[in-house]
């Protein structure tokens, strides 16, 4: 019976976890204090959670009916239009980013970035308990992420009304908010114009038209990573060492991508640049 | 009367039905209670002992299985509603309506099928953040954390595509906000990096493929109502029941 005790079956391998069931009984007569049935004493528990969990759901259902507005029409367009609350941190992020990256390719790297998780996280303390202190920077890191999650889902929820424009709770959603006096303008003609460059393209591939200041977005965007890659590489050894070439390197595009998001959210509203890289392909 | 109660009990446990639908007495034994999760499909779930640290709620917080409650709340609401809902744009709506209106009971299975599906978003991602604090991804469990991965974007998909089904405001541009984003795709979208240089057009990309069509219509409406009634929640059932069954094997990371 008790080699349903999961303990045993956590060994991996085969031959030990054989070992393991045939030494069941052996088992049984060390330490059956440390475990209980699970009929009653599970069995209970999710019954009880199960109830209070229903009749949670019964009594916000007869509080608050679901919603239904006007039949759909191509021919209305609500303002503003929005998603369900769980995808607007994802339109939340379509005033910094084009669609590609706010709704096709941040979301993959997040749900690759998900998957990788178990597979680059080396550290074999903090299993199975809660801590802070035995893994401090893989908590820091999801944590982060986790927290800008729900940041710009709660913007999106609350804070966004009429043409997606900034609403305080107190503002009030009949006016639209006057139009902001702010321009929005490229890094690449921020740098031109303060470093007074040449607008002439350096070279022409296709239809890509190469400007100094083109050039130098490039170099600063593949700094941004760069410096990212090496700086933990140089000063951080240890770090380097445990996680290993390949592991290190999945973690840091990752975590270097993440930090983009925010950078770039920052860009935008300090100094009204709306993209750090312009190519006739694609904008970021 | 308590007398009486147990009396009956004995002979109710004797009869030949009772013999051939459960194997064993009453669970009030430690034989018993070992017996009833041997040998009933559901309570097979479970272990026949657990460690007592698992049973600590503020380990879990009960998650993965209120998850779990909210998506057996869903099949069964969602069961109910396709009673009274045909995915067809000039009736749709008002087949929602009428759920409201003129069937019995059918405004509140249509708000407990409504709520569940926020609570189960919100559970499941309350659930894997529990997982990641708790460390449990660790080994042996690493692929039962990207089993658990496929959950939560399925869940989140099965919430996308029901959203669409009411045929409201709501619904269409919602949908429509989603469309745009996959219109957008690298490679493959018709207004995303490199999709018009590889061929793809409106009527060819991934939003075609998602939509059925150009805009958000009549095939939008159906693939949504086949992908949300049948094929995501069968997907979902086939990945819970991975999902559990390596809990089972790698057993539960718990405190000791
Ligand atoms: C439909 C969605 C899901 C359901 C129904 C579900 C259900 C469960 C249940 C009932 C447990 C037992 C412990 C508990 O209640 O916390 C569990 C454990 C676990 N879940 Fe999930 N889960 C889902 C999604 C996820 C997600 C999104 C992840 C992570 C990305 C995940 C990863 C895990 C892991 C690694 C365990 C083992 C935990 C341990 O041993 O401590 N699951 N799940």
């Amino acid at each position: 019976m008790s080699d349903k005790v999961s303990d045993l079956a956590q060994d991996s391998s085969k031959s030990g976890r054989l070992a393991s069931l045939i030494k069941k009984t052996a088992a049984e007569k060390v330490e059956p204090e440390d475990t209980v049935l699970v009929w009653p004493n599970l069995v209970y528990l999710e019954l009880i959670c199960s109830m209070v969990a229903v009749a949670i759901m019964l009594f916000l259902s007869l509080v608050s009916p679901a919603p239904l507005e006007e039949l759909a029409s191509a021919d209305t367009t609500p303002n503003p239009t929005k998603a369900p609350w769980y995808f607007l941190g994802l339109q939340e992020l379509l005033v910094y980013f084009d669609p590609w990256l706010a709704g096709m390719v941040l979301p993959t790297m997040i749900i690759v970035g998900l998957v990788l998780i178990p597979y680059v996280d080396p550290n074999p303390r903090g299993k199975g308990y809660y801590t802070f202190s035995e893994r401090k920077f893989s908590m820091l890191g999801f944590g982060f992420g986790l927290a800008l999650w729900w940041v710009l889902i709660v913007v999106g929820v609350f804070f966004r009304g009429l043409d997606w424009s900034w609403y305080w709770p107190w503002d009030d959603w009949h006016y639209h908010q006057p139009a902001g006096a702010v321009k929005l303008v490229d890094l690449e003609i921020i740098l031109q114009n303060l470093l007074g460059l040449s607008e002439s393209p350096l070279v022409t591939l296709g239809r890509y038209a190469i400007t100094t200041a083109n050039l130098i977005t490039w170099v600063l965007f593949l700094a941004f990573y760069a410096v990212g890659f090496t700086v933990p590489f140089l000063f951080f050894r240890d770090f380097y060492r445990r996680l290993g070439f390949v592991r290190y390197n999945l973690v840091m595009v990752m975590f270097i991508s993440m930090m983009g998001v925010p950078m770039k959210i920052f860009v935008r509203l300090l100094a009204d640049v709306k993209y750090v890289l312009v190519t006739p392909w694609f904008k970021i | 009367m308590l007398n009486l109660l147990q009396k009956i009990r004995a002979i109710v446990n004797k009869t030949q039905v009772f013999k051939s639908i459960f194997r064993h007495g009453y669970p009030d034994t430690d034989g018993n209670r070992a017996l009833v999760m041997f040998s009933n499909v559901i309570l097979h779930l479970h272990p026949v002992r657990v460690r007592r640290g698992a049973l600590k709620i503020k380990f879990t917080w009960c998650l993965g299985g209120l998850t779990f409650l909210f998506f057996i709340l869903l099949a069964i609401t969602g069961v109910v509603l396709m009673f009274y809902y045909v995915p067809d744009t000039r009736r749709a709506y008002n087949d929602i309506r009428d759920l409201g209106t003129v069937i019995y009971f059918g405004s509140l299975f249509r708000a407990v099928h409504r709520w569940s599906a926020h609570a189960m978003v919100f559970s499941v991602w309350m659930h894997m953040t529990r997982v990641f604090m708790t460390g449990s991804y660790k080994p042996p469990r690493e692929f039962n954390w990207v089993v658990g991965v496929i959950l939560l974007v399925t869940t989140l998909v099965l919430s996308w595509t029901g959203y669409l089904l009411p045929w409201d405001q709501l619904a269409l541009w919602a949908v429509t906000v989603g469309s745009k984003m996959a219109e957008a795709t690298p490679f493959i979208g018709a207004a995303g990096p490199f999709g018009p240089e590889l061929g793809f057009t409106a009527e060819n990309d991934m939003a075609f493929a998602l939509l059925g069509g150009t805009v958000v219509g009549q095939s939008a409406l159906l693939r949504f109502y086949v992908l949300h009634c049948l094929a995501l929640p069968l997907l979902m059932a086939l990945f819970i029941a991975v999902h559990f069954w390596r809990i089972r094997k790698d057993g539960f990371s718990g405190p000791l």
